[in-house]
């Protein structure tokens, strides 16, 4: 009886030592991402200029509605979330199975160079990459030798390239980085459940069909989920690629709804208010697109 | 019909080498170039690098740059390695009903998109007079739970009677944790630590919020503002880009085994 009283005691000594290690984070985290998440959704149902703001109610939402750039900004988001994350993580899932061959030679060279591009800032490669698109630039420049094109295409000056291009730029940052993901996964797969399909006959795109990607979907949830919330908050790489498409021939060709958060805060007469709106939306997009992800690609039992 | 496959594979993989390691090349042919050559796509070598590197270092106060870019990042890495891991170790090993349901609901903050915080975070700081401090650019960032969920899946995979040996023996709990868990999960710490110092070293849109006086800034934000001038002197941003990219490059390479082996056991 005196033993098991005992053991209580120190369990409960134990409970509450736990809370120590985690009250730091839980502080932080509490100040610097809850009360702010909050504060915003008070702060989008007011209006206001500078420093004095009033309620507004709906007003902020309404304005929604009837704001052109916003709905630019809206559709451009999506179609870089509907096109990039896809290709990027098909890509990703395709080289990871290829470099998980045992008999494959200079997987370490080839696992590195695909990794590369994650060390860059994005501010340095969105550079990078704005002087390689130019119109005389090494990409026109290549693809006209080889003859693939007969004019050279204007990357960062046309609408519709822009936009292209700024896909092409953040699948070549974030596939190797995706790819690390899926080769940890693939690396907790028994070998033995290959092999066995490979006697059973199963080529090796049903080998990929019905063994690696059903034994990742975690790991394709995970990941689908980041580039989610990634892509949604595209900022650095529209604004120092293409300006946001200031510099294209149609205004705002690659404007974000981030990059427009933050004109509407520090560019343009800051209005928090509204701004803080267009950020809800963000969430809420983020929130739906996560729900959906999770219904398509959670089985409950294999949620762990 | 096997071969024909396999040399598929090869040739699929060099490509996807190539072009991952192009933009690095590029980048260093583009840093002895002029910013002439370079936007008409020359792809030699040319002579102009010192010429750059004198042009950059009149534009700029280069150490001071590059020493406001490391202090901000070396600070944030330390701060929340420290502070990650102590959650991760903790919602681990302490683990109860409501800790888990306190967790749960950590990892739902991972979804809220930093634009929908920067602006209360921009009044908070202006509201406590720390704007254009570095002080303001380390305090969200060192927070992440991110690295909490890393860490916590780490933990899964540490050896709990090593705890219950250093229960008898007498440790503290903070002890365990300092003497025991930190130096067997090097590994861990080494991954998370090369991705919150990249984060950090190559963060953007929060630094180019609360920084204003050319004297804080960091080196990302002075190579996006080289780079939205007029006539962009490429040569001369190339080099800032080299030099800016060094230290993340040679860090994944100095610890890329140890950045794999953590990578690995945070999906586990």
């Amino acid at each position: 009886m005196h033993r098991r009283h005992q053991h209580k005691r120190r369990k409960n000594f134990y409970q509450m030592y736990g809370w120590l290690f985690i009250l730091i984070a839980l502080v932080l985290v509490g100040l610097f991402n809850i009360y702010p998440v909050i504060n915003s959704l008070i702060l989008s149902t007011m209006s206001g200029k500078g420093v004095v703001y009033s309620f507004n109610g709906l007003g902020n939402i309404k304005r929604l509605f009837s704001d052109t750039v916003f709905q630019t900004a809206l559709k451009n988001t999506f179609i870089f979330f509907i096109f990039q994350v896809p290709i990027m993580l098909s890509l990703a899932l395709l080289i990871a199975s290829l470099l998980n061959d045992k008999k494959l030679k200079f997987k370490g060279f080839f696992r590195t160079a695909i990794f590369l591009p994650c060390v860059t800032s994005l501010v340095a490669y969105s550079i990078l990459f704005k002087s390689m698109f130019g119109y005389d630039g090494i990409i026109n420049v290549v693809l006209m030798n080889l003859h693939v094109i007969r004019e050279p295409i204007a990357w960062l000056s046309d609408p519709l390239w822009a936009k292209v291009t700024v896909i092409i730029a953040i699948t070549w940052r974030w596939t190797g980085y995706n790819m690390i993901f899926y080769l940890a996964g693939l690396q907790n797969i028994d070998p033995a459940i290959y092999e066995a399909a490979e006697i059973d006959g199963a080529g090796s795109f049903k080998r990929f069909k019905s063994i690696t990607v059903p034994m990742l979907k975690p790991i394709i949830l995970f990941t689908s989920i980041m580039s989610t919330i990634g892509t949604l908050q595209l900022f650095d790489e529209v604004v120092n690629l293409t300006s946001g498409g200031a510099s294209t021939s149609s205004l705002n060709a690659t404007l974000t709804l981030s990059q427009y958060i933050y004109d509407l805060s520090f560019k343009y007469v800051p209005n928090f208010g509204y701004a803080a709106t267009v950020s809800y939306i963000i969430v809420l997009i983020i929130a739906v697109l996560a729900f959906i992800q999770f219904r398509l690609g959670g089985d409950r039992d294999e949620k762990n | 019909m096997k071969r024909i496959k396999g040399s598929f594979k090869y040739i699929f993989l060099s490509i996807a080498s190539l072009i991952s390691v192009f933009p690095f090349i590029w980048m260093v042919i583009g840093a002895t170039n002029t910013a002439t050559d370079i936007i008409k796509g020359k792809m030699t070598p040319g002579l102009e690098a010192v010429n750059n590197v004198k042009m950059l270092l009149e534009m700029v106060d280069l150490p001071l740059v590059l020493w406001n870019s490391a202090k901000i990042a070396i600070i944030s890495t330390v701060l929340l390695l420290l502070i990650a891991s102590l959650a991760g170790y903790g919602f681990e090993i302490y683990r109860s009903k409501i800790k888990d349901k306190v967790y749960g609901g950590l990892l739902l903050t991972m979804m809220i998109p930093f634009a929908a915080l920067m602006i209360p975070l921009f009044r908070m700081f202006t509201k406590m007079g720390l704007l254009d401090s570095h002080t303001a650019v380390i305090l969200p960032t060192i927070a992440t739970v991110f690295m909490i969920f890393f860490f916590r899946q780490n933990t899964k995979s540490f050896n709990r009677e090593l705890i219950q040996a250093a229960r008898v023996d007498g440790l503290k709990e903070y002890q365990t944790f300092f003497y025991i868990y930190v130096p067997t999960m090097k590994s861990t710490y080494a991954a998370a630590g090369i991705i919150a110092f990249m984060t950090s070293w190559n963060n953007f849109l929060w630094p180019l919020i609360i920084l204003q006086t050319d004297g804080k800034k960091t080196i990302t934000l002075v190579i996006s503002s080289l780079s939205s001038a007029y006539f962009p002197e490429y040569g001369v941003i190339m080099v800032a880009i080299v030099i800016a990219t060094l230290p993340t490059i040679l860090i994944f390479f100095l610890l890329q085994k140890r950045f794999v082996e953590g990578m690995l056991g945070s999906v586990k």
